[in-house]
């Protein structure tokens, strides 16, 4: 019964759907594609926030966009040298812990960037 | 008025926009407006040939920043409208030939004569789009019901916006009524919620657009077809006046609305 309601409402579907649904998909895609430059200067940011709070091996960082079927998730692995004491005593963190893998954006929901800009 | 400088592009080829400008060129100047349609593709030019004055073509806009002519020798001046002329691109020469500079020098010549300056763009992303797009105020974004064309649409809709142009508008072209109702056509419901601007026309598919490219003659000139109709709309809109979108109703009542009859049995 429900699954013939749902029919009958969807029963528009001819190769339209499929087009808008590709188009989202692309266009997720599309307006994800960020310049190496851009990258470079969110990882320099990334970088002078979090080393208010932490000691991080600057030479083993990865950053990068990771892109599945319908969606776009920033990723960032970020080795954890020392954290400052000072900082994180107010959450009851573990400092001495040495590595710590950080997964940051999104984890993996669903994104809809914004329309990529044309700034080079 | 203040003077108005609308590029009208796309990003991909062959959707429409030579015709688009050709028409809304006439469209304005048929309602008294001084109008000067510029064609932005140097070394693909066909703007001339889409209004009919090819033959009358001496000069173009290069020979005017050059300093080979004046301004008023390369005007075109079309004679089946007093206030509409045409600035054709050279033919001879590439992409590169003009800086960005000189084409924001060129739109403050024209700003002083004219009402509308609209500039054909060409296709593609690059100096060629940025050069037509730098020295225009405001976009007319052209894009058909198709995967391809939306997604380019929405690239250079991108660069618009980071150009500061505004506004920025969407014109859906060639939309075929018939295949919409199959379900087999993006809407323009669809169009506008992927990408997200406001819409100032809907032109349908229509034959007489090719009779007219064949003639030099833009529909706009009296023609009646639904396609003249459409373009003659825009330019209206274009100046200001409310105008429904007649065609956009009817499509939501042939998709939405009968699916919800359907959906109740009402049909």
């Amino acid at each position: 019964m429900a699954w013939d309601f749902l029919k009958r409402l969807f029963s528009t579907g001819g190769s339209k759907n499929i087009a808008k649904e590709r188009l989202q998909i692309v266009l997720i895609h599309d307006r994800a594609d960020i310049t190496p430059e851009m990258l470079d200067n969110l990882r320099k940011d990334m970088i002078d926030v979090i080393t208010k709070y932490m000691e991080v091996d600057l030479s083993k960082i990865e950053m990068d966009f990771d892109r599945e079927d319908r969606s776009v998730a920033f990723v960032a692995n970020i080795p954890v040298t020392r954290i400052k004491r000072g900082v994180v005593a107010s959450s009851a963190g573990k400092p001495e812990e040495r590595k710590e893998q950080e997964k940051t954006a999104n984890g993996g929901k669903k994104a809809t960037p914004k329309r990529k800009s044309g700034q080079p | 008025m203040d003077p108005r400088i609308i590029v009208i592009t796309s990003g991909k080829g062959g959707v429409g926009k030579t015709t688009t400008t050709s028409n809304i060129a006439v469209a304005l100047a048929k309602m008294g407006h001084r109008v000067v349609a510029v064609d932005a593709d140097i070394g693909l030019r066909n703007l001339d040939v889409m209004m009919g004055l090819e033959n009358r073509v001496v000069y173009n806009f290069i020979d005017v920043l050059e300093g080979t002519c004046r301004l008023n020798q390369a005007l075109v001046r079309d004679k089946r409208a007093d206030t509409l002329f045409l600035l054709p691109a050279a033919q001879t020469r590439t992409k590169d030939a003009v800086t960005p500079d000189q084409m924001e020098q060129l739109c403050d010549m024209l700003r002083k004569e004219f009402d509308f300056i609209l500039l054909d763009s060409p296709a593609g992303i690059e100096g060629g789009f940025k050069n037509a797009a730098v020295g225009a105020d405001e976009a007319l974004v052209i894009a058909t019901p198709e995967v391809p064309s939306v997604r380019d649409a929405d690239r250079i809709i991108g660069m618009l916006e980071s150009m500061g142009k505004a506004p920025i508008r969407l014109i859906v072209n060639r939309l075929r009524s018939n295949l919409v109702r199959e379900g087999e056509m993006l809407d323009v419901r669809d169009v506008l919620d992927i990408l997200a601007i406001d819409l100032i026309g809907i032109v349908p598919e229509d034959d007489s657009v090719v009779k007219s490219s064949n003639r030099g003659e833009p529909l706009a000139f009296g023609d009646s077809s639904p396609a003249a109709l459409a373009f003659q709309r825009i330019a209206s809109r274009i100046v200001g006046e409310e105008i429904p979108f007649p065609s956009f109703e009817e499509e939501q009542n042939k998709g939405f609305f009968a699916a919800l009859k359907k959906f109740f049995g009402l049909k």
